[in-house]
């Protein structure tokens, strides 16, 4: 666990690298989240709203997002996380997450992330921000 | 053509437990390997666990059905949760009501107009606390949703 001193502003956690994102993965989250939007699975139903295939769940990589940080500073500790959808995530993307420290709250002892979600070969898939209380 | 006179609505309030195999399963599926979440015998939830709350309410009670949003034309702007603790975990009942918040007006960046409709879930446990809540932002666009960003 990254303890108190080590988090000062600036501070970055290391780089992880998720995927690539596979239909199954796809699936795995839509079952899990009870989300069964066919244009995250059927290509013929993405076609007809005129996309090239069906494509990955905004709240996926938001949830992978968010494990990126609690694995680093545990999920009992997380007080807010926030995403905003940008790109969106096709089947066999690779995602890297990323994350610094851009705020420190001496007194409730809380430190607030600026999280990123990006694919590789292309631009932010989410931007994502989190306040963690430290221990 | 989403309805403004929708701003303040709200849906029945419902209570669901929060289960340790769907909170298991939530974590395996956003690709987590904490222990805490894995091994626990009362996992927290993960960050975003509540949005699934959504698809667990009774028929016909979103508030959703009274903005009248366009579904072609939806996207999924973004998602913000607050704990004020320790999240949830699993065993937790939760009582949950959603209000819409806002709805507001845009003018895209590619032409047409953007409505956004803010709506937030709060969560209360058995003794009336509120423990989380869940803001989201969805947009409808001008145009259809293809050369859209967004999920």
């Amino acid at each position: 666990m990254t303890s108190w001193d080590d988090l000062t502003i600036g501070a970055t956690v290391p780089d992880r690298e998720y995927g690539p994102i596979s239909r199954t993965d796809i699936v795995q989250y839509q079952g899990a989240s009870g989300d069964f939007n066919p244009i995250h699975h059927d290509d013929e139903f993405a076609q007809s709203a005129g996309y090239p295939g069906a494509f990955s769940v905004g709240m996926l990589q938001a949830g992978i997002l968010a494990s990126y940080a609690t694995d680093w500073l545990g999920p009992r500790n997380v007080r807010t996380f926030g995403v905003q959808f940008r790109e969106q995530v096709w089947p066999g993307d690779r995602l890297v997450c990323s994350g610094t420290v851009v705020g420190r709250d001496e007194l409730a002892r809380t430190v607030d992330l600026e999280l990123i979600a990006a694919r590789v070969g292309g631009g932010a898939a989410i931007k994502g921000h989190a306040t963690f209380a430290v221990e | 053509m989403v309805d403004k006179s929708a701003i303040g609505a709200t849906d029945d309030p419902f209570t669901m437990v929060v289960e340790c195999g769907k909170v298991r399963e939530f974590a395996r599926a956003t690709m987590s390997g904490h222990p805490d979440y894995l091994e626990s015998e009362n996992p927290v939830i993960p960050p975003t666990f509540l949005t699934t709350v959504s698809f667990w309410s009774p028929p016909g009670q979103s508030v959703f059905s009274k903005v009248k949003m366009d579904l072609r034309r939806l996207l999924h702007g973004g998602q913000e949760y607050t704990f004020h603790g320790p999240p949830p975990v699993a065993g937790t009942k939760l009582t949950v009501q959603t209000r819409v918040a806002d709805i507001y007006e845009k003018e895209g960046k590619r032409g047409g107009t953007m409505t956004f409709v803010i709506t937030i879930s709060e969560f209360r446990d058995e003794s009336g606390v509120l423990v989380a809540e869940a803001k989201s932002t969805a947009i409808e666009t001008g145009k259809p949703a293809t050369t859209a960003a967004g999920a």
